[in-house]
């Protein structure tokens, strides 16, 4: 049984139609790459995950339970939504740390009023996990200290601490300068060795064939191809794909 | 005539309880207008179209005019006007008439500020909450409410510093705050007349006074200077 499973999506912001019918199934322990120009829906893809939005058709199931049925007319508490989306993680493409509180106390803050344990368990798994980003030294100091390479590695820990199942990434390095892009990717990278379900969604092109197990590429709100890296990458029969994978490789140079 | 050293015991005597009105009226109105501010602030963001431009337009007009003017209209309005005089002639009805224009004019002036706070706080610190699982009462006290008193600390203070010297337009009134006080000395009290020294000695009391909130204003800024936003 596939750990994530989307079916029929679709979302409508006003007459504008983003996406229009999407069917997305993860495996556990699977990474997933999803590639596509900007406005093919990648976003707002990760964000009815997120429940950040609420999709006008279609279900989402993790481990079999139905997290989400558009058909279903009852509205969901806040409460319910708040439990159900504790299975996803999203890192945002801007971080978004809290500023006000230090490397560590961003990674805690939701655990701690949560309750997701003790004082000292969310303190020694905070700890063991900024560590795990390489920024343990850093855990005293505020987010408006560090690069914007080092506040993005605070946010993968701070999203990795709420233990999610799905962790999604909304184009994690756009907003960084290249060179504080690698720091980053090899955090992703060793995530994906250890088997975390990730969904990330990427411009970086030599990064998602290498670290994914699967690559989507949505185009117009829908999903034009999916494969192995090696069929999306080095073989695409189909016509989209390679006008897009043609126009990144023009801009690389 | 009294010597300089007879008349200064008197004069700050008489200004200090002149002072007292002042401050009173100062505390008085930062009291409402926080509160009525806020509730303000809320109005003008209401998603419900028509409160928004009511209390839009409220805001805009008692900005747009002169407190001056504001304070003539709510003391004598109902009394001339409606011939329902609700404040009463005596110290205590120009009291309440000044606390009610002062508070519905900083009201106004502090709501935008509140607003400012509110809406410059970038959405992605809610999402970022959200996401974590966060509810909406946990989003708001522990991630945007410091984040809405770092930006609004700047212009409250100017605010706040301003009112100081505004409470003296109640003098139009005939409020006894100490503008009045001072005054009192050029045409005769307490055995004094003619001297106009008293009414230029008041801004002392106005300089020390918001020399002080500007250092307790500058120290808690301060205290907010560890994070950026
Ligand atoms: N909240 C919104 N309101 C209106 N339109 C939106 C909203 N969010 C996204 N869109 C539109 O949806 C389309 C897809 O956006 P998005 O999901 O961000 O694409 P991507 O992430 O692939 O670039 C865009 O045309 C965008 O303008
Ligand atoms: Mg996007």
């Amino acid at each position: 049984m596939a750990l994530l499973d989307a079916k029929n999506i679709y979302k409508s912001f006003g007459k504008t139609e983003v996406l229009k019918g999407i069917d997305l199934s993860l495996q556990k322990g699977e990474t997933l790459a999803l590639i596509g120009s900007s406005g093919s829906g990648k976003t707002t893809l990760l964000r009815c995950l997120n429940f950040l939005e609420t999709p006008d058709k279609g279900t989402i199931t993790v481990n079999g339970e139905t997290l989400f049925d558009a058909s279903v007319q009852k509205k969901m508490s806040d409460e319910e939504i708040r439990q159900k989306r504790q299975h996803f993680g999203l890192v945002f493409q801007n971080f978004n740390l809290f500023p006000q509180y230090s490397v560590l106390k961003n990674v805690t803050l939701a655990p701690t009023l949560l309750k997701k344990g003790t004082a000292e368990e969310i303190h020694d798994k905070a700890v063991s996990l900024l560590e795990s980003v390489g920024l343990k030294d850093k855990m005293n100091a505020y987010p408006c200290e560090l690069s914007g390479g080092q506040q993005q590695r605070v946010a993968i820990a701070r999203a990795l601490a709420m233990s999610p199942d799905i962790l999604c990434f909304d184009e994690p390095t756009s907003a960084l300068d290249p060179e504080l892009t690698g720091e980053v990717l090899k955090v992703i990278k060793q995530l994906a060795e250890e088997n975390m379900t990730m969904i990330i969604v990427t411009h970086e092109m030599e990064f998602a064939r290498a670290v994914s197990d699967r690559v989507i590429f949505m185009d117009g709100g829908v999903i034009v191809e999916e494969g192995t890296p090696e069929e999306v990458f080095a073989n695409t029969k189909n016509e989209r794909t390679k006008q897009f994978l043609q126009n990144y490789r023009q801009n690389e140079y | 005539m009294l010597s300089f050293q007879e008349q200064l015991p008197i004069v700050l005597n008489s200004l200090n309880t002149g002072f007292l009105k002042t401050l009173y009226l100062f505390l008085v109105t930062l009291a409402g207008a926080i509160p009525l501010g806020l509730i303000i602030s809320f109005g003008s963001m209401s998603r419900f179209k028509p409160l928004a431009v009511l209390t839009r337009t409220v805001v805009w007009i008692v900005r747009g005019t002169p407190l001056m003017i504001q304070l003539l209209i709510v003391f004598y309005f109902p009394g001339l006007v409606l011939h329902n005089p609700i404040w009463g002639g005596d110290e205590s009805g120009r009291f309440l008439a000044a606390a009610v224009a002062f508070i519905i004019n900083y009201a106004c002036y502090f709501s935008e500020i509140f607003r400012g706070g509110i809406q410059g706080v970038p959405y992605g610190q809610q999402e970022a909450g959200q996401v974590l699982g966060l509810s909406k009462r946990q989003i708001f006290f522990k991630i945007t409410l410091l984040q809405m008193i770092k930006r609004i600390v700047p212009p409250m203070s100017n605010e706040i510093i301003t009112l100081v010297k505004d409470t003296s337009l109640a003098r139009i009134i005939a409020l006894q705050e100490i503008i009045w006080a001072g005054q009192s000395f050029m045409k005769g009290s307490h055995g004094i007349s003619g001297q106009i020294w008293p009414l230029f000695f008041t801004g002392i009391y106005y300089l020390v006074f918001s020399g002080i909130l500007t250092v307790l204003f500058g120290k808690l800024e301060k205290k907010l200077d560890y994070f950026k936003t």
